[in-house]
């Protein structure tokens, strides 16, 4: 039975991969690589691809991928919801605890100290993706030097300059900075 | 449905809202975990104010350390804070609908699609605001441990910050040690209060 199979499999992605989609690679390829052997190692390559080009987080990126090649869209919905049935059980059962404790001495003190820490790793994956804009591995439009991409580091500049200055709605800014891109792109062909 | 105005929007009013929010946010995340963290943060704190910045703190360290997709965890949090049980199923199908069919499309003509030049353009170019949109954020919740003036945060924040960045250690690792830091002060907190 397809379905089940579905579910189990992306139920089991769902419960241990802790920390986002990095964590969730590894897990997936297991279970639809070399476990069930629903995808190539090719075509787990190109899942992935297409998971950081589409939106969305890589675990339901996946389900969806190898439910509907499975089992049509019956088949995306039910790995997607062994996807997230985890998080549903276990994150409402912490979030009730964080509303029912959060007023706590020892709670208060435990959050006050993740709330820095919080920031810092925030900090640490937005300074990663500048990096990859401002040295991307093909060189992008390198002007100075042979790595540094110029357009993208004066897109970054001015996005945070009207986000920060004048609250600009971030996902118009950010499509913005889509389409200069691509049409510096056609320009300098 | 007379009292449905724009200040006091009514329940239903109020799910829809969080509903189609949830859906554009998650339409627009590209990336990781925190892009969509960095997205509900403008639009749930400083756009609608019905979460404020450090219960958004919260979430993420909540979202992040629990497992499952931080985007699904912090659409049940962001959820059940606005609007109780029927916000976590509200918040959450808002969130996989747009994953759930782009990739549905894409998945039957993925090669073309992956190897899309103007695609590739304009996700590079996408990913340069991701970036400044994520700093942003950095920018107001680092500011707001900074004006807290507690030294020993901000040591913590620089600590974090090292062991993320440059020591790549795992992330579950550095909310563990920071939570028994928390708990930590906590008893010496406790222990000066009981001795005076």
């Amino acid at each position: 039975m397809v379905y089940l199979e579905l579910f189990l499999c992306f139920l089991q992605v769902g419960c241990f991969s802790v920390g986002g989609g990095y964590a969730a690679i590894p897990l997936i390829r297991n279970q639809a690589v070399e476990i069930y052997g629903w995808l190539t190692a090719e075509e787990f390559s190109d899942l992935v691809t297409i998971a950081e080009m589409t939106p969305g987080p890589i675990a339901v990126n996946a389900a969806t991928f190898v439910g509907i090649r499975l089992g049509g869209p019956v088949g995306a919905l039910i790995a997607t919801l062994g996807c997230i049935l985890p998080s549903l059980i276990i994150v409402s059962i912490l979030a009730f605890l964080y509303e029912k404790y959060r007023k706590l001495n020892a709670v208060k003190s435990v959050l006050g100290s993740l709330r820095p820490a919080t920031v810092a790793l925030i900090a640490s994956a937005g300074l990663s993706i500048l990096l990859i804009v401002l040295f991307p591995s093909d060189g992008g439009f390198a002007l100075i030097g042979e790595k540094f991409n110029i357009i993208g580091a004066i897109l970054s500049a001015a996005a945070f300059f009207f986000m920060r200055k004048y609250k600009s709605n971030p996902i118009l800014i950010m499509s913005c900075c889509g389409v200069v891109y691509l049409a510096a792109g056609l320009m300098f062909e | 449905m007379k009292n449905n105005t724009n200040k006091s929007p009514t329940k239903s009013g109020k799910l829809l809202k969080l509903f189609f929010s949830t859906l554009y946010i998650s339409a627009f995340t590209f990336g990781g975990g925190f892009v969509i963290i960095g997205l509900m943060k403008k639009k749930f704190a400083d756009e609608l104010h019905w979460i404020d910045e450090e219960e958004m703190m919260d979430i993420t360290a909540i979202a992040q350390s629990s497992p499952g997709a931080i985007a699904v965890n912090a659409a049940i949090l962001v959820g059940r804070k606005t609007a109780g049980i029927p916000g976590i199923a509200i918040a959450v199908t808002g969130t996989i609908i747009p994953p759930l069919i782009i990739l549905s499309v894409v998945s039957f003509f993925y090669s073309a699609f992956a190897g899309n030049r103007y695609v590739a353009l304009f996700l590079k170019g996408m990913q340069a605001g991701v970036a400044a949109m994520i700093l942003d954020v950095v920018c107001s919740l680092g500011l707001k441990v900074t004006a807290e003036r507690d030294l020993l945060n901000i040591f913590l924040m620089i600590l974090s910050f090292a062991a993320a960045y440059f020591l790549k250690i795992n992330v579950v690792l550095i909310i563990l040690g920071a939570a028994v830091f928390g708990i930590v002060r906590y008893l010496v907190k406790e222990k000066k209060n009981g001795l005076s």
